[in-house]
C-alpha cells in the first residue's frame, strides 16, 4: 500500500499529512465521559499521524443512515484531540443524532474514518508566545497543539457551566472562565484572552469555538494587529472539497472551503464571521 | 465489464454525478493516491458558466431523512478561468473527462459548447438544463419543447457527444428526453437533484421571525442521497423507455445492487453522487462488484 505515504500535489503545504484515499474502519478502544462530554479513542495503527488542528469525518458502522427518523446519514467532522502512539482521539459532545451515536459508542465497535483532512496550525513566528483560546466543545484541536508547542503555550478556555467546564482536564494547566461564574472567571474566555493581551501583545493566538466566540477573537486580534489562527467550523457532508457546504465568507470577496482551505484559516483572511454552522450534528 | 458509451470506451460502467466530486480539491486532500485508484470510468466536471459565480450563501446543506438537501449555487470560476486553470490538471486524470455547462440563453449555450468543442482534453459535454431561462423565468428543461428548440440551435456549435442533464422537476421527464433526443443530445442523464426545503429549527442561530422560514441561505435546495433512489429508478425507466440514445442514470446509488437495479431498467452508465460524500472510494468499490458478480440471475 502506498497510500500511507502519498505525495503532495504541487501548491500544497509539504508538511501537511495527507489522508489515504478511502474511509477506514478503526475499533473504538474507549469512551471515557469527561464531564458534560465524552473522549472517544480509537485505535489507528496505520493512521498517518494528524498535524494539530486536522480533523476527520466519523461515522459509526452499526446503526448510522437507519432508525425511525433515518438519521444521521452523512459522516460528522471532528478534530484530532490527540493522536497518540496510534490511537485517535475525539471530544464528542451529544447535541444531535449523530453525535448522539458516537456518544453511544463503546470498546469494540466499529467506527468508519475518513482522515486526516484539511490545514492545521501553524507555529507562532518572531518568538511570539502563543495563546490557546478555545470554547466548549472547539478545546478539543488545541489539545495536540498544546502538547506540541509544550512551555510556549498558554491555555485559555470558556465554558457554559460547570459540567462543561470539566473539560478543560483535556489540555493541561488552563485558566478557566465560565458564563455562569461556577468554575473560575465569571465572564467570557475573550474577557481572559483581552487581559493576556494587555499584560503582553507579543502574542499569536489560536482560537477553537463556536462563532460568536471566534468573531470576538477575531475583532479583538484584528483591532490589536496580533496574528491569529481560527479552526473553524461548519455543516460538511464530505471533508475533502467535493460538496462546496462548508463555506465561509472571505474578506476579499468569494468564499472558503472551511474542509481543504481550513479549518485553520488565518483570521485576516476573514471578514466577520457570521452564524453560518450547518445542520445540527 | 467495459462499456461503450457515445464512442468513448469506458473501462465499467460508473462515473460521478455532477458536483459530487471535485478531482482538484479531492488532490488536495489524498495526493497522487487519487489518481492511482481513480474510482469513475469518466470524470464529470462541476457545472461551468460563462461568469464565474461565488455560490450561495450559507448554510448551503441540511441533512434530511437518508438524504441531503443542498443550495450550494454553482460556484465556479467562470468558463475563461476553468479552461486556463482547471483543464491542465483535470487533463492529468487517467479517465476521460465530460465538462458539465450551463447557460440561461441558447446565445450563452452556443458560446459553452463553441469553447469545449476546441478543447481536446474535453471528450465530451453535459448539458444541464435546470437553469431557468431569462425570459420565462421556467427551467429550460422543464418545457420539451423550450428544450428541443434550445437544443437545435446550439447543437452545432459542438461536435463532440453532447449529453443533456435533465431535470427530475418537471411534469414528464420522459417526454422531455424525447424533445432532448429529438434535439440532438447523443445521450440523457437524470435524475438532477429533487426541489426541496428545510425549515429552520426553532430559535436556531438566533434568527428573528421577520427572516425567512427558509434553513438554506438559497431559500430552497435540492435533494440527494438513498431518499431519492426509487424516483430515480422510476424516472430513469420512464425515460429509457421513451428515447433510443444511451442513459446515465443516478439517484442514491450506494452499492452494485443499486447500479445493478439502474442497469436493469436500461441505463449504459450509472452515476454515484452523495454516496461519495460518505466514502471518496465507494465508487472504485462498486465497479469492482459489478466486474466480480456480473449482473443478478
Amino acid at each position: 500500500m502506498t497510500v500511507n505515504n502519498p505525495t503532495i500535489p504541487a501548491g500544497t503545504d509539504p508538511s501537511r499529512p495527507l489522508a489515504p484515499f478511502g474511509r477506514r474502519l478503526l475499533t473504538v478502544t474507549a469512551n471515557k465521559p469527561l464531564g458534560a462530554y465524552r473522549i472517544l479513542h480509537a485505535a489507528d495503527p496505520d493512521g498517518p499521524a494528524p498535524a494539530a488542528g486536522q480533523f476527520a469525518m466519523l461515522a459509526a458502522a452499526e446503526r448510522w443512515g437507519a432508525g425511525e427518523d433515518e438519521r444521521p446519514y452523512l459522516p460528522r467532522a471532528f478534530s484530532y484531540a490527540r493522536w497518540v502512539a496510534g490511537e485517535a482521539q475525539f471530544l464528542l459532545e451529544d447535541v444531535g443524532p449523530g453525535t448522539h451515536r458516537l456518544c453511544e459508542l463503546r470498546e469494540g465497535d466499529g467506527l468508519w474514518v475518513l482522515g486526516p483532512l484539511g490545514r492545521g496550525f501553524t507555529a507562532p513566528k518572531d518568538a511570539r508566545r502563543a495563546l490557546l483560546v478555545g470554547g466548549g466543545v472547539g478545546i478539543a484541536p488545541l489539545a495536540g497543539w498544546q502538547d506540541e508547542l509544550g512551555e510556549r503555550a498558554t491555555v485559555l478556555l470558556g465554558f457554559r457551566d460547570r459540567a462543561h467546564a470539566a473539560g478543560a482536564a483535556l489540555l493541561g494547566d488552563a485558566l478557566v472562565a465560565s458564563d455562569d461564574g461556577s468554575v473560575g472567571r465569571h465572564g467570557l474566555v475573550t474577557d481572559l484572552l483581552r487581559a493576556e493581551l494587555d499584560r503582553d501583545a507579543h502574542a499569536g493566538v489560536y482560537a477553537c469555538g463556536p462563532p460568536a466566540m471566534l468573531e470576538a477573537v477575531r475583532a479583538l486580534c484584528a483591532a490589536r494587529a496580533i496574528p491569529a489562527q481560527l479552526a473553524l467550523e461548519a455543516g460538511m457532508a464530505c471533508g475533502f472539497g467535493a460538496c462546496f457546504g462548508c463555506v465561509v465568507p472571505k474578506r476579499d470577496g468569494g468564499y472558503l472551503r472551511i474542509c481543504i482551505d481550513g479549518p485553520v484559516v488565518d483570521a485576516a483572511q476573514l471578514d466577520r464571521i457570521g452564524e453560518h454552522a450547518g445542520s445540527p450534528a | 465489464m467495459s462499456v461503450d458509451f457515445c464512442g468513448l470506451r469506458l473501462a465499467h460502467p460508473i462515473i460521478n454525478g455532477s458536483g459530487t466530486f471535485d478531482a482538484i480539491g479531492a488532490r488536495h486532500a489524498f495526493g497522487d493516491a487519487l489518481h492511482s485508484a481513480f474510482p469513475f470510468a469518466a470524470f464529470v466536471s462541476k457545472t461551468i458558466t460563462l461568469a464565474p459565480r461565488a455560490g450561495n450563501p450559507p448554510p448551503r446543506l441540511w441533512e434530511a431523512q437518508a438524504g441531503l438537501i443542498n443550495s450550494i449555487g454553482l460556484p465556479n470560476k467562470g468558463l475563461e478561468r476553468y479552461m486556463s486553470e482547471d483543464l491542465p490538471e483535470l487533463a492529468q486524470l487517467p479517465v476521460p473527462l465530460i465538462t458539465n455547462v450551463m447557460g440561461s440563453t441558447a446565445e450563452e449555450i452556443a458560446e459553452l459548447l463553441r469553447a469545449c468543442d476546441t478543447r481536446k482534453e474535453i471528450a465530451a459535454v453535459e448539458l444541464n438544463v435546470s437553469c431557468p431561462n431569462v425570459h420565462t423565468g421556467l427551467d429550460i428543461g422543464a418545457d420539451p419543447a423550450q428544450l428541443e428548440r434550445v437544443l437545435r440551435s446550439v447543437r452545432p456549435a459542438l461536435r463532440k457527444p453532447l449529453i443533456v442533464k435533465l431535470t427530475p422537476n418537471c411534469a414528464d421527464v420522459a417526454e422531455c428526453a424525447r424533445a432532448a433526443q429529438e434535439g440532438g443530445a447523443d445521450a440523457v442523464s437524470l435524475i438532477n437533484t429533487l426541489r426541496a426545503m428545510a425549515l429552520a429549527p426553532a430559535g436556531a442561530h438566533g434568527r428573528e421571525r421577520s427572516q425567512s422560514l427558509a434553513w438554506l441561505g438559497g431559500g430552497t435546495g435540492g435533494l440527494s442521497g438513498a431518499a431519492v433512489r426509487p424516483v430515480a429508478l422510476a424516472q430513469v425507466a420512464a425515460v429509457a423507455r421513451r428515447v433510443s440514445i444511451p442513459v446515465v442514470g443516478m439517484g442514491g446509488v450506494q452499492s452494485a445492487a443499486h447500479a445493478h437495479q439502474f442497469l436493469a431498467v436500461g441505463a449504459r452508465l450509472v452515476a454515484v453522487g452523495t454516496e461519495s460524500f460518505r466514502d471518496p472510494a465507494v465508487a472504485s468499490r462498486i465497479a469492482s462488484q459489478l466486474d466480480d458478480e456480473g449482473p443478478p440471475t
